[in-house]
């Protein structure tokens, strides 16, 4: 499976968040998606997983389901957690998994991210770090080829996140495939794409990446 | 449990636990037609032949109350992404919703209005007749309401945007609802025509009311 995309452009509220944008991943290989702020990450993994227009430019998908989209395809887990405060631990999960296409099992998934005591307490006394954890449950009760994470370790403590960078990992080595936009140092086995944001340049807000370097 | 079951199950649920709000809607109705013999005055004949009109304006806005959380909700906490990577086509992922919606707002509605008919001196010949148009007729109210909530889905106050978007197009449903439910005690028309027609406009919306909404949900995609 190849995940490619060819001369992006992507605009938002009228302003050009980056174009001409090219990377390629491949299955067994993680995409680290660096940049200031306002750089376009979040908007990059968006585009990816069919959550804004695309405003010019290809994304090939190869070797994957032709019947689907790419976002079909893709885990996109986002700032938002997608989580029911009124609903219980179990039950969030249980709802996305039916509703995703499930798979595994969704409690060994919880007891996987350290929920399995929390099952039946309702989300919204979660902290934003279970919060998080919850999200990433998804990741493993379902499964689907490519990954789209935003900055996924944002509100994980430091157990947590070793998680993740071991979840990620046995992922990758189950032939998937993972964007991920990372703040962090960009782990040796990832390439990295640079957006260089605004601060490279005389315009505010959101724009062109200067730099590409795969 | 498959994707479309499950999503209503879980809108559902949502709605009958703390801060759903799916009895706000019947409680809003009861206060509504509960006004209207306090403001008409104590004229038992008036009453009854305006009960099934005020029945149905008071389900027509009660109908309204919620709305404008069907989407927005799963807008603001990120649902709404996730929905779209479904696998499921989003005009029945939206369809379900709103089913959901009905099933929660609507029904209970149809199933307080016969004692709102006592309230408002209506034979029961004519609260079957209400209750009948109500059953038949919500369903339009909340599926013309999912195109208004889609709309509306990315506006922080958007609730009074919708009803002001919605409203016009619910004429035609109160018309055939109002007028079959006083075509069944009185008038000169048979309660068979408005309420096949009724009917009519239902399925209409039930078919519209997804595809339009899926639409508007696709082109506002930021």
């Amino acid at each position: 499976m190849r995940l490619a995309g060819e001369g992006l452009l992507c605009v938002r509220g009228g302003r050009e968040v980056f174009r001409d944008l090219h990377f390629t991943v491949d299955t067994g290989e993680m995409l680290a998606i660096t940049g200031p702020n306002g750089a376009g990450k979040s908007s990059l993994l968006r585009v990816v997983a069919g959550l804004v227009r695309q405003s010019g430019g290809r994304l090939i998908l190869q070797g994957g389901d032709a019947e689907l989209t790419i976002g079909e395809q893709a885990h996109y887990v986002g700032h938002q957690d997608a989580l029911k405060p009124s609903l219980t631990v179990q039950e969030n999960l249980v709802f996305w998994s039916d509703f995703l296409g499930g798979g595994a099992e969704v409690i060994t998934s919880l007891a996987r991210v350290g929920l399995h005591a929390l099952l039946h307490l309702p989300a919204r006394y979660l902290s934003a770090g279970q919060r998080r954890r919850l999200s990433l449950a998804r990741l493993l009760a379902v499964e689907r080829p490519i990954w789209l994470l935003d900055e996924p370790a944002s509100t994980l403590d430091i157990a947590g996140q070793g998680l993740l960078a071991e979840m990620m990992a046995v992922h990758l080595s189950k032939a998937g495939l993972i964007l991920a936009a990372i703040h962090g140092p960009v782990p040796q086995s990832a390439k990295e794409l640079r957006l260089a944001g605004a601060g490279a340049s005389a315009r505010l807000g959101l724009d062109a990446p200067k730099e590409i370097r795969l | 449990m498959s994707p479309l079951s499950a999503l209503l199950a879980r809108d559902v649920r949502l709605a009958v636990r703390l801060g759903g709000g799916a009895l706000i809607g019947v409680v809003f109705f009861l206060i509504v037609v509960t006004l209207v013999p306090f403001a008409v005055g104590p004229d038992l004949a008036l009453l009854a032949r305006i009960g099934p009109a005020m029945l149905w304006l008071g389900a027509l806005l009660a109908s309204l109350l919620g709305l404008d959380r069907l989407l927005a909700g799963d807008h603001e906490d990120g649902s709404l992404d996730l929905l779209l990577t479904g696998r499921s086509p989003l005009e029945l992922a939206l369809a379900m919703k709103a089913l959901a919606h009905w099933l929660t707002t609507g029904v209970p509605l149809v199933l307080a209005a016969p004692i709102l008919g006592i309230l408002l001196n209506l034979d029961p010949r004519s609260t079957g007749a209400v209750m009948m148009t109500l059953l038949a007729g919500t369903p339009a109210l909340t599926f013309i309401g999912l195109i208004g909530a889609a709309l509306t889905v990315a506006l922080r106050r958007g609730g009074l945007l919708l009803a002001v978007l919605i409203l016009p197009l619910t004429i035609p449903v109160l018309i055939f609802g109002v007028a079959a439910s006083t075509a069944a005690t009185a008038g000169t028309v048979p309660f068979r025509g408005p309420f096949i027609i009724l009917c009519a406009l239902s399925l209409l919306s039930l078919v519209l009311g997804p595809v339009a909404a899926a639409v508007a949900l696709r082109q506002g995609l930021d």
